[in-house]
């Protein structure tokens, strides 16, 4: 049952092959059995879980339809869920008991869906390999020697191990895009503003967007037609209609106009990925795609703008853990300046510390027109190129990644390096444009992922050619040997 | 040497919103601990605001009577602070892009001349919470019913040159405030506090001295006696040899000084940027002209009308646009009597003081407009003098009648105005004061004018005060003489 897609389940569901309870309580023994190698869980709700089943079966029996009634998914541990432990896997929050559901959380259980639990994740979404989890790292089912990427580190392995058929994610420069494409899976992160960032702890408030992470685009569709949508709770929330999803998959892809950047296949990049990338395009040409190089030249200063916006944005969203309310609280604190310094000194870890700091900096007198106005600047040229792109093609597509998925504790010590390892991801949410990633083979054992990349709120188009082109190949379907 | 004091004032006005700025949460007064306090009040994890629309009326309309730029993009930005009250580590201000730009206000000063003090911006920000010190054994409560509340800082320029002016700029600012109905201005609640930037130079030189800030001063008889104390503070300093140095200081009344709270040196690097989490706000026209149409009479346009169609003074019209419930009441007096000037001198004679002894607001006068003006009618036809009037109006205070004719009829007050009956009543008292009467007719002038109000105070005595005083003086007189 656990190889089941969503849109199986749906399909099992409705036809009463079995029941809510039963898949779930599968799943949640599988869970049990699997995860201790993986760690991809921070917490698992069973007792939970197994309640919104039998209401979803309730449901049901009493006539209710819908597609996600009754299908297990599990949330990344920043989205806050009333009740239960929302820990964004920080020992600053390790006590931290959500006293409201966030906006996805809400809508998915309105759904139908069942919350097997909470995902690992990089400490407060900041890090690319979801080594910096406070509950230790996350390993990668394809090889459990390798990180699964980051930060929605454990959502990406919990789905790619069949742990649980889909999940959600945040993607503030790659979270979800990365690591979906470091397991073999189909992640999306939706424009800024068309998923309510309510309840979804905040890393980077300009650059934070929830999205689904799924074993293919079908999948996807069916998670994000669910989350998204206005939200007056969340002021940066478009009030805009919500496409379906479902219906746009279908979609023939004959005409299609798909833009390379150049920049996207220059040095840095695996030659082994450029082979695999350049192999869905020939497949996508036979779908009736048309292909041209295009340009994104201002793509070269968007890791350091990034590395500015990002932790500026969090060294102020982070002031709020300062031991007073919630949280972790230092023991016998001598005076107010303690309280502080030891509460956040002892709560936060190394890489959270150093993106405060730099944050703090990059916003201090003297140096706020040098950085944040300069990267500011920066994120303009970047949405810009974008928009010109788009006047000549449907759709961008290059790698997700320069590299596949690499060895636990090999970038430890070298952040930079670290970052690097975002240069596709990160200009999608400088320039808040939507990005897919979906699985195109396998270089070593390790898959490979191509990214798509769409004009504002076309979402439908993104999961309407993975889906298209997952018709066609059986990448996605491939599972990682023992899950 | 001969000193200069230049003043700046911040003035943080509560907008008079049922909820807060960026939550729905209440914003009432006076409530038990917390019980105010939103998830998003608490800076809870993954809580966002959303901007209450109300706050950005206020803010339009305050701009609009000061005849400021109205900033039609506005930004709001965070200034990051640490401090237990401050839930979030920061607080949701205005910083580039203020709500209103720069606009004025005139005041009017003693002598009843006018002086126009500029306003650099005011902008809308949240309220912090309060730190409660007491009964907690050592340790520091917190109270987050206040966080959030919606707040307009109101910048002045240095234009203000001593406290008395200061006194009457944030007098102008109470009254246009609630004139607008944007805040209840009530000081003691903390609805109106003031932070007085304060530096003297010598009188000629053009660059400002060094200033020192004293925060949070909240009545307006503590903004006078702060300024006043810190004012004479500083030139004891400077000519001591002494150097003023730029911090922050705090006023405490019970000692009547101001001491040190923390110097420019540990100021903090707020570290502004714009909140990504707000959009910028961005005002159409047709919104704020909507805006200006709901404009009442200001205190200024008021009090200009008040001397031209009223013919009142500088002084007393500017005492009686003070507050729109004063005006009105003064204005619904007039409209029962027809006499403004004897409805200004009652509103701020009589009428103040009643207030004044009761502690009582206009809104709540024992002595309703409507009264008030009864009573002078009164007076205007003869039908009672003005000292029975007081008598009346005490009696109106006491709730002894529903109107002046009411008490004058019970308590038979009428003036009487028959020769005939006053002529008998001085002829009786007369008789009885033969002697002094004879002493009168052989007294010489000056003599007889000192007299004479003897017999005028006890021909009042006997008609208990009723007697009309002009027809007694006159039937008195002759009665003398022949």
């Amino acid at each position: 049952m656990h190889r089941l897609t969503l849109a199986q389940i749906a399909r099992g569901l409705a036809a009463k092959e079995f029941s809510s309870v039963e898949l779930s309580e599968a799943l949640l023994a599988r869970i049990a059995e699997l995860d201790p190698g993986l760690n991809s869980f921070i917490t698992v709700t069973a007792e939970q879980a197994l309640e919104q089943a039998r209401a979803a079966d309730a449901r049901r029996a009493a006539g209710e339809s819908g597609a996600l009634l009754g299908a297990p998914i599990a949330h990344k541990d920043l989205f806050c869920t009333k009740g239960v432990r929302t820990s964004c896997a920080s020992k600053i929050l390790d006590d931290f008991i959500a006293p409201y559901d966030a906006t996805v959380v809400e809508r998915l259980a309105a759904a139908g869906c069942v919350s097997l639990g909470k995902l690992n994740m990089d400490e407060f979404a900041m890090g690319s390999a979801s080594e910096s989890s406070h509950y230790g790292p996350v390993r990668n089912p394809w090889n459990t020697e390798c990180v699964p990427g980051g930060s929605s580190g454990g959502s990406a392995a919990a789905v790619a191990a069949r742990l649980v058929p889909a999940a959600t994610g945040s993607d503030t420069g790659g979270s979800i895009r990365q690591p979906a494409a470091l397991t073999n899976l189909t992640g999306l992160k939706p424009t800024y503003g068309r998923v309510s960032r309510w309840g979804m702890i905040a890393y980077a408030s300009s650059l934070d967007q929830g999205g689904p992470l799924a074993r293919s685009a079908e999948d996807c569709a069916l998670l994000l037609s669910a989350m998204a949508g206005f939200d007056p709770k969340d002021s940066t929330c478009v009030d805009q209609p919500v496409d379906d999803y479902l219906a746009a998959l279908h979609r023939p892809l004959a005409g299609l106009r798909i833009g390379l950047p150049r920049e996207y296949f220059g040095a840095g990049l695996d030659p082994r990925l450029s082979d695999a990338v350049m192999a869905c395009v020939e497949e996508l040409k036979k779908l009736g795609a048309t292909v041209k190089e295009i340009g994104l030249p201002s793509m070269q200063h968007a890791i350091p703008a990034y590395y500015v916006i990002a932790p500026a944005e969090a060294s102020s969203n982070l002031s709020r853990f300062d031991g007073v309310r919630f949280g972790y609280r230092c023991e016998n604190p001598q005076s107010l300046e303690d309280l502080y310094k030891r509460s956040r000194g002892e709560g936060f870890g190394a890489e959270v510390k150093r993106r405060i700091m730099v944050g703090t900096y990059a916003l201090s007198a003297g140096y706020y027109d040098a950085y944040y106005l300069k990267a500011q600047k920066i994120r303009r040229l970047i949405r810009s190129d974008f928009i010109g792109a788009f006047q000549e093609v449907d759709l961008i597509l290059g790698p997700t990644t320069p590299n596949p998925a690499w060895k636990l504790g090999e970038k430890g010590d070298d952040p930079v390096a670290a970052y690097l390892e975002d240069i596709y991801t990160i200009t999608a949410n400088l320039a808040g444009i939507p990005g897919l990633s979906m699985p195109a083979g396998f270089v070593d054992g390790l898959p490979v992922g191509v990214q798509l990349l769409a004009p504002y709120f076309q979402e439908s188009r993104l999961l309407n050619v993975a889906h298209q082109y997952q018709q066609a190949t059986d990448w996605h379907q491939r599972a990682p040997e023992g899950y | 040497m001969q000193w200069e004091t230049v003043i700046g004032l911040e003035i943080h006005a509560q907008l008079a919103t049922r909820s807060k700025i960026f939550s729905g949460s209440a914003t009432a007064f006076g409530a038990e601990p917390n019980t105010q306090a939103s998830l998003i009040d608490l800076g809870m994890p993954g809580t966002l605001p959303v901007l209450n629309e109300e706050t950005v009326r206020m803010a339009v309309r305050f701009g609009l009577a000061i005849e400021a730029e109205i900033g039609h993009t506005n930004v709001f930005a965070r200034k990051n602070y640490f401090y237990p009250d401050l839930p979030k580590g920061y607080q949701t201000s205005q910083m580039d892009k203020p709500i209103v730009g720069k606009g004025h206000l005139d005041i009017t000063l003693e002598d009843g001349t006018l002086k126009r003090i500029g306003i650099t911006r005011a902008h809308l920000e949240e309220d912090a919470g309060k730190s409660l010190h007491e009964d907690f054994h050592g340790m520091t409560g917190i109270d987050l019913n206040r966080a959030g509340t919606p707040l307009l800082e109101i910048v002045s320029e240095p234009d203000i040159r001593s406290a008395k002016e200061a006194v009457a700029y944030v007098k102008a600012i109470h009254a246009l405030v609630r004139y607008l109905g944007i805040c209840d201005g009530n000081m003691a609640e903390g609805s109106l506090r003031c932070d007085c930037n304060v530096s003297v130079r010598p009188r000629g030189q053009e660059a400002f001295g060094t200033r020192a800030e004293i925060k949070n001063v909240n009545s307006f008889r503590f903004i006078e006696k702060a300024i006043n104390h810190e004012i004479q503070r500083q030139i004891e300093l400077i000519e001591d040899g002494g150097k003023v140095i730029q911090e922050t200081r705090l006023y405490d009344p019970n000692k009547d000084e101001t001491r040190s709270m923390r110097g420019k040196e540990e100021a903090n690097d707020y570290r502004y940027f714009p909140c990504p989490d707000l959009l910028p706000v961005v005002l159409e026209d047709g919104f704020v002209e909507r805006l200006r149409e709901t404009l009442p009479e200001l205190p200024n346009q008021k009090r200009e009308r008040f001397q031209s169609q009223y013919g009142l003074s500088a002084y007393d019209a500017s005492v009686l646009s003070a507050s729109r419930e004063m005006a009105e009441y003064f204005e619904a007096v007039f409209e029962v009597c027809g006499d403004a000037k004897l409805a200004a001198n009652w509103v701020m004679g009589e009428l103040s003081s009643l207030l004044n002894k009761e502690g009582l607001e206009i809104e709540r006068s024992p002595v309703s407009a409507e009264q008030l003006g009864g009573l002078i009618r009164r007076i205007q036809d003869n039908t009672i003098s003005g000292k029975i009037a007081k008598m009346v109006f005490e009696a109106l205070a006491a709730d002894e009648g529903a109107s002046a004719d009411a008490i004058i009829e019970r308590k038979g007050l009428k003036q009487v105005t028959d020769t005939g009956a006053i002529e008998s009543m001085l002829d009786e008292m007369l008789a009885a004061n033969a002697a002094q009467v004879e002493q009168y007719r052989a007294a010489d002038e000056a003599k007889r004018a000192k007299m004479f109000g003897f017999f005028v105070g006890q021909a009042m005595k006997a008609s208990k005060g009723k007697a009309n005083p002009g027809q007694v003086n006159e039937l008195l007189k002759k009665k003398l003489e022949g």
